[in-house]
């Protein structure tokens, strides 16, 4: 017994202060891991340093100064599309045009994130639905679109198909307010004629909507305390647009819709989306709908038959059980991997160099770089301004993630 | 008295009724089940009758093929010109040095007859040696492929990296990227589980940096800053450049992958290597990695059908490899107006080697999750 102690005293004392074996304070594990880790920093930031000398020396060597004094210059060339801010040809800026690009790749981003969920989710309903054909049809649209590069996708659409064989602009195709022609995709635009109305009114909106999630919270309470449910989703969306329309006129129409009108040879009013947009946003949507149908598809199927007979046997109608019982569990599948394919869509989208879009890699990373030549601040803005997307995505992914956690108990 | 013996017979069964079994019950069902999707069935056999029949008729039963110029397509434009796909196959499937020299060709064929006969045998289930053969696939392999392809030993004539091009490009940046990436992406993932706080946070650091940059602007990275970091003397090939960038990108995919496998893995297996007294390495080494990279063999194959598909973004960057040939084909005055030909065919082949390489990685999982179920 005594003895038991003294060597479990010994071994303690040996292993948690001065290492299993005292006399070689190398195989301390404590000390080894220090050791090597220290040793990794050095080597980690010797090449950074290193890497950094040598590429500003090189820089120099070809006579340009590392420095952003580049930024208040005037940029000598031009940026044809910049639909946010003002691009005069011998004013702008590179910082500018910096801007430009950026907003450009989010102006693509957020249009195509909306029509690939749009489609995407149709598609990968379709795969789910109990018509052979349709099932059929959505495998084959995903296998297709899935397995060939987006680039091919991006320069077939543009040079093979629109560019060919889009009509000129007199013999537009028809889409309501929208016409599409081997220009680009005309659509209205809204002018604002009254800012401070105009504000007033978008305060409305968002004020009436708030209220709207408000009565969701309200009208959920009471389904769970009396058993009885209201269609939220069709009062809240009848009431959000009444009380829109009402104030819009109530306020004078602080904003008018410009049409697009055909003139003599061109379009007049209305904005233009130019074909290279118009190419990269409906492959884009093409190829990112079919990695989010088949997400749509996993989701579906995860929800277990169980859920569904037992959703039956307490005799909830069919919309009742699509719901409450599928579309909550499906989502909670569905959601984190197509957040993640927003992601890889926003860095999709510099593939737009391809067909001349106008957005960060293109006149950033490829224009301004060529222009000015400072590659390491260039090139590590346009990284930043990724990483950046890459962290708000991932931002979103836990708070999304922590918010199923809780409620899954 | 006798005995009266009534003799039972069974009668045969009756068919059940025509509309509850075979094709009939099945159209019924799959087709026609319930109102709403009788008029999706409608809807689709009427898109299939607007769209199927012309492409057909486009793509195959009006299409050129024979001659070889554009003469022959000029003169029939409501079919396909494959004559154009035809003549050019050689500039598509191996660039213009071999193009360019016919009897050279027999060196990128017979280095992809090698490895689809190295292979096809790995992703049959019973071969022996598997792993034997993983590891000629991915150390001799290479070697055997750039001394046949890029010459320049035992009297083959020499090819440059940056002479190469089309298919055989594609394949090389594609190979290079994964046999490169893989060591890499072991050690990233066993640093990102790693117990030393820096090494973890190096190779968290590293992981996302490059997750959460497009290739696009790593392959710029590469091609212009790469002559930065060096002194100057130090001179790299616009391929080898490429390489570079595509390796870096790609480690960091092949982490995460190797990583899942990691996660997967019973810890019991860390605990029961420990308990015989193994060290880190050798718990790595020989328990570890082989049980985890089996079952990260999955997620690999889709980083590298994502890298295959993306391995076409060299174009951009002015390498040569099979979607640059087939537009600067289609842009050529030989040939222009063909664009649609050029595309697809470019899409049939990435396509072909994709889809192939999705189908086995699904086989996989399936296999290893009744493999799972079983145990």
């Amino acid at each position: 017994m005594v003895k038991g102690i003294i060597a479990f005293g010994q071994y303690f004392l040996l292993d948690k202060i001065v290492g299993r074996s005292p006399s070689n304070i190398y195989q301390n594990p404590k000390f080894r891991s220090a050791i090597i880790q220290a040793i990794l920093v050095f080597i980690v930031f010797y090449t950074f340093y290193s890497l950094y000398q040598t590429t500003v020396f090189n820089l120099e060597e070809r006579g340009i100064k590392t420095s952003t004094s580049f930024f208040d210059q005037v940029a000598p060339f031009k940026v044809g599309f910049s639909p946010f801010l003002n691009f005069e040809l011998g004013e702008t800026t590179y910082i500018e045009v910096f801007y430009i690009g950026v907003l450009n790749t989010l102006l693509v981003a957020v249009l195509g994130i909306i029509a690939a969920t749009l489609l995407g989710f149709f598609i990968g309903i379709l795969r789910s639905s109990n018509n052979w054909l349709a099932q059929k049809f959505a495998l084959i649209y995903v296998e297709i679109f899935r397995n060939m590069p987006l680039l091919l996708q991006i320069m077939f659409w543009n040079f093979a198909i629109f560019l060919a064989f889009l009509p000129p602009p007199k013999q537009s195709l028809e889409f309501g307010a929208f016409y599409l022609n081997g220009r680009g995709l005309q659509t209205p635009v809204p002018i604002v004629e009254n800012n401070f109305l105009f504000k007033v009114w978008l305060g409305i909106l968002i004020f009436s909507i708030i209220a709207s999630f408000i009565f969701r919270n309200w009208a959920k309470k009471r389904r769970d305390q009396t058993g009885k449910s209201l269609p939220v989703l069709g009062i809240s969306l009848s009431v959000i647009i009444i009380i829109g329309i009402s104030s819009f006129y109530i306020l004078g129409k602080p904003f008018a819709v410009d049409l697009p009108v055909l003139g003599k040879f061109n379009f007049k009013g209305g904005g233009q989306l130019p074909l290279p947009l118009f190419s990269l946003w409906f492959a884009l949507t093409v190829y990112t709908s079919a990695f989010i149908a088949e997400n749509v598809r996993a989701g579906i199927a995860s929800v277990s038959k169980g859920q569904i007979e037992a959703a039956r046997s307490i005799g909830l109608t069919r919309p009742q059980m699509v719901k409450l019982i599928i579309i909550p569990q499906a989502l909670r599948v569905i959601i984190p991997p197509t957040i993640s394919q927003y992601l890889n869509l926003t860095k999709n989208s510099s593939l737009a160099m391809a067909v001349g879009y106008e957005e960060v890699v293109a006149v950033w990373a490829n224009i301004s770089l060529n222009q000015t030549g400072q590659a390491l601040i260039i090139i590590a803005m346009t990284i930043i301004f990724f990483e950046i997307c890459s962290l708000f995505t991932s931002f979103i992914l836990n708070i999304y993630n922590r918010r199923i956690q809780i409620t899954e108990r | 008295m006798t005995m009266n013996t009534v003799k039972f017979e069974k009668l045969p069964d009756r068919l059940p009724p025509v509309n509850t079994v075979g094709w009939v019950a099945w159209v019924k069902q799959n087709l026609f089940g319930s109102v709403s999707n009788t008029i999706i069935t409608l809807l689709f056999f009427y898109l299939i009758f607007l769209y199927i029949p012309p492409f057909l008729e486009w793509s195959v039963f009006n299409a050129n093929i024979s001659g070889s110029d554009r003469s022959i397509c000029d003169e029939n434009r409501s079919g396909a010109c494959w004559t154009f796909i035809k003549v050019r196959m050689e500039q598509l499937l191996f660039g213009l040095y071999f193009a360019q020299n016919p009897d050279q060709m027999w060196r990128p064929i017979m280095a992809f007859i090698v490895f689809g006969g190295l292979l096809t045998p790995l992703a049959i289930d019973r071969t022996p040696y598997k792993k034997w053969l993983l590891l000629i696939l991915l150390v001799a392999y290479p070697i055997f492929f750039i001394s046949l392809v890029g010459g320049g030993v035992f009297g083959i004539p020499k090819s440059d990296a940056s002479e190469w091009g089309g298919l055989l490009l594609t394949f090389t940046l594609a190979f290079v990227g994964i046999v490169l990436a893989l060591p890499l992406g072991i050690l990233l993932a066993l640093g990102r589980r790693s117990k030393m706080p820096v090494v973890r946070s190096f190779s968290i650091i590293y992981i996302e940096f490059w997750r959460g940059t497009p290739l696009i602007t790593i392959l710029f990275m590469a091609s212009v800053m790469l002559p930065l970091f060096f002194p100057s003397g130090v001179e790299f090939d616009k391929v080898v450049r490429a390489m570079i960038g595509i390796t870096l990108f790609q480690s960091a995919y092949t982490a995460e992958a190797v990583r899942g496998g990691l996660q997967a893995l019973d810890k019991g297996q860390t605990e029961a290597s420990m308990a015989l007294g193994m060290g880190y390495w050798q718990q790595t080494i020989f328990i570890i990695l082989p049980q985890a990279l089996r079952i990260s063999i999955p997620s690999i194959v889709n980083t590298f059908i994502a890298l295959f598909k993306d391995t076409s973004l060299v174009s951009i960057i002015g390498l040569l490899d099979l979607l640059k040939i087939a537009q600067n084909s289609s842009r050529s005055l030989d040939w222009n107006g063909y664009d649609i030909e050029a595309y697809m065919f470019a899409g049939l082949v990435f396509w072909i080697f994709c889809f192939g390489m999705s189908i086995y990685s699904q086989k996989l999982e399936r296999k290893l999750d009744t493999d799972r179920n079983v145990e």
